[in-house]
């Protein structure tokens, strides 16, 4: 057994069914020992995306998304998808070949210092040195991607250590590391004194991050703010958390969010922030989320507490954990008061628009698709004015909302949705991008045909860079700058070369029997939505 | 308000560990006064001393940020005050007959030696606090001082027995 085939046996005993990636001689000993075993490769056509699809399958499966790619440009490719990961704390092992161990440091061909380079996009990155140590080093790398607060860790395999003779092959059934042992369990005086301020609180409020969602706590959440009768906001991250018409949800937060979630959260007397951030675009003055409220925060991660704004009661732990815990004290509340004000809000606040009839309305499309949508479906946004709709009017019934918060990587969902549509083949999957995100990974039709993945795309087309276009707008009064699209190929010419159905809809008259056509059968299809190029998010 | 403090960081002795813990800091904007790094008495494990100033969050973010990374073991954060402190330099000046004997003074009272002399150069040696180091370069100013190395604070907590 040779260390490549190791490498295999590994990803074998971690139960990974597909493996995004791209050869190059660097790993081909990994990509010729992995012809031996059940899973899956799946190449991708450019090696960010490699990174993009493993973390879509991850989100919608739980599970660690794997990718293996080339030293040198390979690996420098994937870092903006590992750093997309990281920015979402979305569980990754990506493995990198690296050229021969003896030759390191000396800038032979594809060599890249990987390691070193993706040092602040890692939760850990390893240099393999000895072809015995790779079951340990695998059996961890897993285990530290997917606990505590999840993230991608990148293994760096030298050509001559995935070449090497080893022993006996024996994968560790524990990690033991003296450094690494993440808080699950809240502290129960902690979770005590949120109880307590629970009971007391006139107008109590919850804003649920990603980290809802990485826990696997939707369902531990809801019940308690169910039982409680506690509103809950989210943010961008934690849409989905709750389906979009649950009568205790108000919406996302943020700059780009719903005015009454924003009002919502700065109103209340206790908010519990959970598995979030407190980022900038979700809470662009932390000073309101402090000022005359009692703020718990919660996070698995001891340093994003008091990172950017100072809490009241910190609580470290696993949602999953903290909320089970919560449900285990009894406590009565009363905040009915705070209920009808809130409503008030939710039916009085809603942004008006103001459509042009003359193309599709992004806001009112999205509406009708996503009812339209299986109950379960998986719903992924790019980044861009397609995104910020996407949140505001995608209605989440029981499926998944998926999208980049945190880097905000253009490209993301074609990639990503194919990804989740392995993961979970029964279920409906749906990108939705702009012209300017679908061509930053349009190469990945060819890769959607050649493995059958059957992901429905929509393309809102308004031929500008529409995000920062509308930036211009507002800050440079109409001066645009290098946000003109012109010269984009004709999506329906594109869809034929790669045998792909192509539906278009001009306007919002044929939109539903459209949408009912788009979203009849399991197959792949691209539509795409003509939309006002002077139509603003805000 | 920003306060000095000084971490000990108990860190795996391994190639690129380092690099990990001063990238940490340049990323997210922390400063380093200083920073020194040596093995312990276990072959595996590096001490790193950090000496860094910050406002109270900074202060325990950093504290947060270094125990979060997989190569760290322990982070012991204490202020100057609780404990002990040296860092040791070697300061290279050129002198001449004129100034000798005042460059001899000023040794003797800052109890700093002459470990090497030619002609017309001598390095003096001290070891001793951050503050006294600081004093000696001052009072070397005068004459014409060549080069200096410094070690960077090395400190430990202070005894405290516990029974």
């Amino acid at each position: 057994m040779i260390g490549a085939d190791a490498m295999v046996k590994c990803l074998e005993e971690e139960g990974v069914e597909y493996v995004f990636g791209y050869p190059g001689v660097a790993i081909c000993p990994f990509y010729n020992s992995i012809l031996n075993s059940d899973i899956k490769t799946i190449l991708i056509r450019t090696e960010q995306n490699a990174a993009h699809a493993a973390s879509g399958l991850a989100r919608v499966s739980g599970k660690v998304g794997v990718c293996a790619v080339t030293s040198g440009p390979g690996a420098t490719n994937v870092i903006t998808g590992i750093a997309t990961a990281f920015a979402d704390s979305i569980p990754l092992v990506c493995i990198t070949g690296q050229v021969n161990s003896e030759l390191l440091g000396s800038d032979v061909f594809q060599e890249a210092d990987i390691t070193g380079a993706v040092e602040s996009f890692v939760k850990y990155s390893y240099l393999v040195k000895d072809a015995n140590e790779i079951p340990r080093i695998f059996k961890e790398a897993f285990y530290i991607a997917n606990s505590g607060r999840k993230g991608p860790v990148l293994i760096d395999v030298p050509i001559d250590i995935q070449n090497a003779v080893i022993g006996k092959f024996k994968y560790p059934e524990e990690v033991s590391m003296r450094t690494y042992k993440p808080t699950i369990k809240g502290h129960i005086v902690q979770i005590k004194k949120v109880v307590k301020e629970l009971s007391k609180a006139k107008r109590p409020i919850i804003c649920a991050g990603g980290g809802v969602l990485l826990s696997d706590a939707e369902k531990e959440l809801r019940a308690f703010a169910e039982k409680y009768r506690i509103p809950v906001v989210s943010t961008m991250m934690g849409i989905g958390v709750m389906p979009t018409k649950h009568p205790m949800y108000y919406g996302m937060v943020g700059n780009n969010g719903k005015p009454y979630a924003n009002r919502a959260m700065n109103e209340s007397d206790l908010l519990i922030m959970v598995g979030a951030r407190v980022a900038d675009r979700a809470v662009s003055q932390p000073d309101l989320i402090t000022e005359n409220k009692i703020l718990v925060h919660i996070d698995v991660d001891p340093a994003e507490i008091g990172k950017n704004v100072g809490a009241s009661i910190p609580l470290v732990g696993d949602a999953k954990h903290i909320f089970h815990d919560f449900d285990k004290e009894e406590f009565t509340c009363d905040h009915e008061e705070w209920i009808e004000t809130l409503n008030q809000y939710r039916d009085t606040m809603e942004r008006k628009r103001t459509p042009n009839p003359a193309y599709v309305d992004p806001a009112e499309f999205i509406r009708m698709l996503s009812e339209k949508m299986e109950e379960d479906a998986v719903y992924v946004a790019d980044v861009g004015q397609n995104q910020i709709w996407s949140c505001g009017y995608h209605i989440v019934k029981n499926g998944r909302f998926l999208t980049t918060g945190g880097m905000g990587t253009m490209g993301y969902s074609i990639p990503a949705a194919m990804g989740a549509k392995l993961a979970c083949p029964k279920k409906q999957v749906i990108a939705v991008c702009g012209d300017g995100s679908f061509q930053m990974s349009m190469m990945e039709l060819a890769t959607m045909r050649q493995f059958d993945v059957t992901v429905k795309i929509i393309v809102l087309k308004n031929n500008y860079l529409g995000m920062v276009r509308e930036y211009q707008h507002y800050t440079y009064k109409d001066n645009y700058s290098v946000v003109d699209l012109s010269g984009s190929p004709d999506l329906e010419k594109l869809a034929m070369a790669y045998d792909m159905k192509f539906m278009r809809l001009f306007d919002m008259d044929k939109a539903e029997e459209t949408i009912d056509a788009f979203l009849e059968k399991d197959e792949s299809m691209l539509l795409e939505c003509i939309i006002d190029p002077m139509d603003l998010v805000k | 308000m920003d306060m000095k403090k000084i971490y000990s960081v108990l860190v795996e002795n391994r190639s690129g560990v380092l690099c990990k813990v001063a990238g940490l800091f340049s990323r997210r904007c922390f400063n380093i006064d200083s920073l020194a790094v040596g093995e312990t008495d276990d072959p595996e494990v590096s001490c790193m001393t950090i000496v860094s100033s910050g406002d109270q969050r900074t202060i325990e973010q950093i504290e947060k940020q270094l125990n979060k990374k997989l190569d760290v073991i322990k982070v012991k954060t204490f202020d100057e005050t609780a404990s002990i402190s040296r860092e040791l330099m070697l300061i290279k000046v050129k002198y001449n007959k004129n100034n000798r004997r005042d460059i001899m003074e000023t040794c003797e009272i800052m109890k700093a030696d002459i470990v090497d002399m030619s002609k017309n150069l001598m390095i003096i040696q001290i070891c001793d606090v951050p503050e006294k180091i600081k004093l000696l370069i001052n009072m070397l100013q005068s004459v014409s001082v060549v080069e200096v190395a410094r070690t960077g604070t090395l400190a430990l907590p202070k005894c405290i027995d516990t029974e």
